[in-house]
């Protein structure tokens, strides 16, 4: 399990929550709004240059956002084999 | 009473399009009292000749509002927005190849109880990415009307009428249900989502894959400054000769006037004061135009977030959010518009910092008071064999401004605007085609507006300058030039020890004067303190001549670096009042730029004096 801001490009992953209690209501609220949520099938698409933000495929949208709030979403990581499949 | 129609929908699902493609050409864009967001009305034609009014509300991801915009959806489909009657029915739009998530805010406008159509907009992406929707199934579990719509391709939009003329009709309101947590509707959504769609679209490969050249940490800023170039280029290469014929149209409505009317005060005020006014707007229309045109095509296509997605590490450092790279972006033709647009930034500290930093971008009207200055001081060498040295200052002024409005956003961050900033969350649209149509009215609204805004202002700050600067008249044996005499030859006297210490002479203070109208007057108010006739050319090569035996060079720099900051700019003062609702920020922003233009031109005069 492991922060969505550090898996491997084209990694396909599952996400297993959103750290609630590191977040305030607004940013929880506004991650679940752009389709965040237990369950949807995400991916890491794209890192800006010099730590900047981040681009992550949820479910049919690319989302960007900051490391900062992409440390808030843990996500379990898919086997490489069932991404071919 | 005509029904009224709300228009609503996530930001992204081809809202604006199908607000374009149902009532055309003919829309009113203007304000919600007492808030500046915008208030798009439009006329909707249903079945049987009868019309209902079309309200194009703010794009939202829900009801939860963020911002103030979001706030207006909120309250206009609650009906507790000021002045605005309830909607009522609602027409909502949803991306078809993004069901998942635009149908959990469709369940929750439904649960408000308003007679509801749903829009399946852009079905032909859907099918093509190789996704079908069961329509009809989506219309049994949502228990409202769906019509599967392309509004860029006027696909699907008299099914549209029809399906809301029988709600109008009918005003029995379903009850309303109290509104639940987000995670209950996101998982409803995404049952109904994958109950009604089969096939496992390739969905955005393309976009993704332009993304990865796109938002590459190297190709991707190297795209974005070659964009911006041939952007800046074209503004100024095409801009000029049209520029050329609105200076020759007000020259020629110039001459008529004077020459039907006796000379009189009348005719100084129409030629000297209103057509001179307005005309030092109008010439920068088609410089506007074509960045809108630039602006609106890059937003449409979906580049605009990646911008800020590939900006917001920079915008981070100083404060501010990605988003703020947009209306920066504007302000290099005018800061009224970069202004205007600053209404997308939610959060209220981002904006207003956004707002203040805006006029140190520098625009178009500050290029004639450098060119005249760069001609007469900066020599025409080439420096290591390719470089212009005056194509070098002007690019170093445009640098200075930019360094200057990012270290003022970081100041300001940390002093007035201090608090929380809002975070860095956008999704990114895929990328798409312009439509013409969207692409026409978008880019006649923009125009609309700034002709509208600084129009106005501009031309009562010109007619109250020209009394300033013609009166009262100089007797005839005066030995100075009229303007010596006037009212504004009288407060640059007064105010000139202040300037005195940054080496700006007496000639220039009077010149600042009449230059509160826009910066460019500048130019010709020097032309005029230095009593020079005939022309704008003659004028201007004149001038050229004349400041350098007048000037010393210390002064000149000192003159451009003040111009890098200057705070006159009227126009840009009144939208900032009308944008924050008070004079506080405005007056807050004429102070500050004073500051820093003060302090740049005495830094610059100092250093030359000690160095030259």
């Amino acid at each position: 399990m492991i922060q969505i801001d550090q898996l491997t490009p084209g990694r396909p992953a599952t996400i297993f929550g959103i750290d609630r209690k590191a977040c305030d209501a607004t940013t929880w609220q506004r991650l679940h709004e752009m389709g965040f949520d237990e369950g949807v099938d995400v991916e890491l698409l794209h890192r800006a240059a010099f730590g900047g933000p981040i681009a992550i495929r949820v479910g049919n949208m690319t989302i960007a956002l900051r490391p900062a709030e992409a440390a808030l979403i843990i996500v379990d990581p898919l086997p490489l084999s069932n991404a071919a499949a | 009473m005509t029904a009224i129609v709300a228009l609503v929908g996530n930001p992204n699902a081809g809202k604006t399009s199908l607000f374009n493609a149902l009532t055309g050409a003919r829309q009113k864009v203007g304000n919600y009292p007492g808030v500046t967001v915008e208030r798009k009305l439009g006329s909707l034609k249903l079945p049987g000749g009868d019309h209902a009014d079309l309200v194009d509300l703010p794009g939202t991801y829900s009801l939860n509002a963020h911002s103030p915009d979001e706030a207006v959806t909120r309250d206009m489909v609650m009906g507790v927005q000021t002045g605005e009657r309830r909607p009522d029915a609602i027409l909502a739009v949803v991306d078809a190849t993004n069901l998942r998530n635009h149908l959990r805010f469709i369940l929750e406008l439904k649960r408000l109880g308003l007679p509801m159509v749903v829009a399946l907009n852009m079905i032909d992406l859907a099918e093509r990415d190789g996704l079908t929707i069961d329509v009809t199934g989506l219309s049994t579990r949502l228990g409202l009307p769906v019509i599967p719509t392309v509004a860029v391709r006027r696909r699907g939009l008299d099914a549209l009428a029809a399906a809301l003329q029988p709600l109008l009709a009918d005003q029995s309101a379903a009850a309303s249900m109290p509104p639940v947590d987000v995670r209950t509707l996101q998982r409803e959504a995404r049952s109904i989502a994958e109950a009604v769609t089969s096939g496992v679209g390739a969905a955005r490969r393309w976009s993704q894959s332009i993304d990865t050249v796109v938002l590459h940490p190297v190709a991707g800023p190297i795209l974005l400054a070659t964009i911006l170039f041939l952007m800046f280029q074209s503004v100024f290469s095409w801009a000029e000769a049209p520029m050329g014929w609105i200076e020759a149209a007000i020259a020629r409505a110039q001459q008529v006037a004077t020459a039907a009317l006796p000379d009189n005060w009348v005719r100084s005020l129409l030629a000297d004061g209103i057509l001179a006014g307005v005309g030092s707007v109008l010439v920068f229309l088609p410089q506007i135009l074509i960045l809108f045109a630039f602006i609106i095509a890059l937003e449409q296509s979906g580049y605009m977030t990646r911008a800020a997605f590939l900006m917001d590490r920079l915008m981070a450092r100083v404060g501010l959010n990605g988003r703020a790279f947009i209306p920066l972006l504007s302000s290099f033709a005018c800061a009224i518009p970069g202004i205007m647009a600053t209404r997308t930034i939610a959060e209220p500290r981002d904006r207003l910092t956004t707002m203040l930093i805006a006029p140190l971008m520098t625009c178009s009207a500050r290029l004639p008071v450098y060119a005249v200055i760069i001609a007469a001081f900066i020599p025409d060498q080439r420096i290591a064999g390719f470089l212009n040295l005056q194509g070098l200052v002007l690019f170093g002024l445009y640098v200075f401004g930019i360094v200057g409005a990012l270290a003022a956003a970081y100041l300001l961050r940390r002093t007035v605007t201090r608090g929380e900033g809002q975070t860095f969350l956008m999704e990114m649209p895929k990328y798409q085609w312009p439509s013409v149509r969207d692409f026409v009215i978008g880019l006649w609204q923009r125009a609309y507006a700034f002709v509208e805004r600084a129009g106005t202002t501009i031309l009562m700050v010109t007619i109250a300058l020209w009394v300033l600067a013609s009166y009262p008249k100089a007797p005839i044996d005066y030995p100075g030039t009229a303007l010596d005499y006037s009212f504004a030859g009288r407060i640059g006297t007064a105010i000139e020890p202040i300037f005195a210490p940054i080496g700006f002479n007496r000639e220039i203070v009077i010149a600042l004067i009449p230059g509160m109208a826009a910066r460019e007057v500048a130019v010709s108010a020097l032309g005029t303190v230095y009593a020079l006739q005939g022309d704008e050319a003659t004028v201007q090569q004149s001038l050229v001549d004349r400041l350098r035996g007048a000037w010393p060079l210390p002064t000149a720099l000192a003159f451009l670096s003040w111009y890098v900051f200057a705070p006159q700019c009227m126009a840009t003062l009144a939208v900032a009042r009308r944008e924050t609702n008070s004079w506080r920020w405005p007056l807050f922003m004429f102070g500050y730029l004073f500051a820093m233009a003060y302090a740049a031109a005495g830094l610059t005069y100092w250093i030359a004096r000690a160095l030259l």
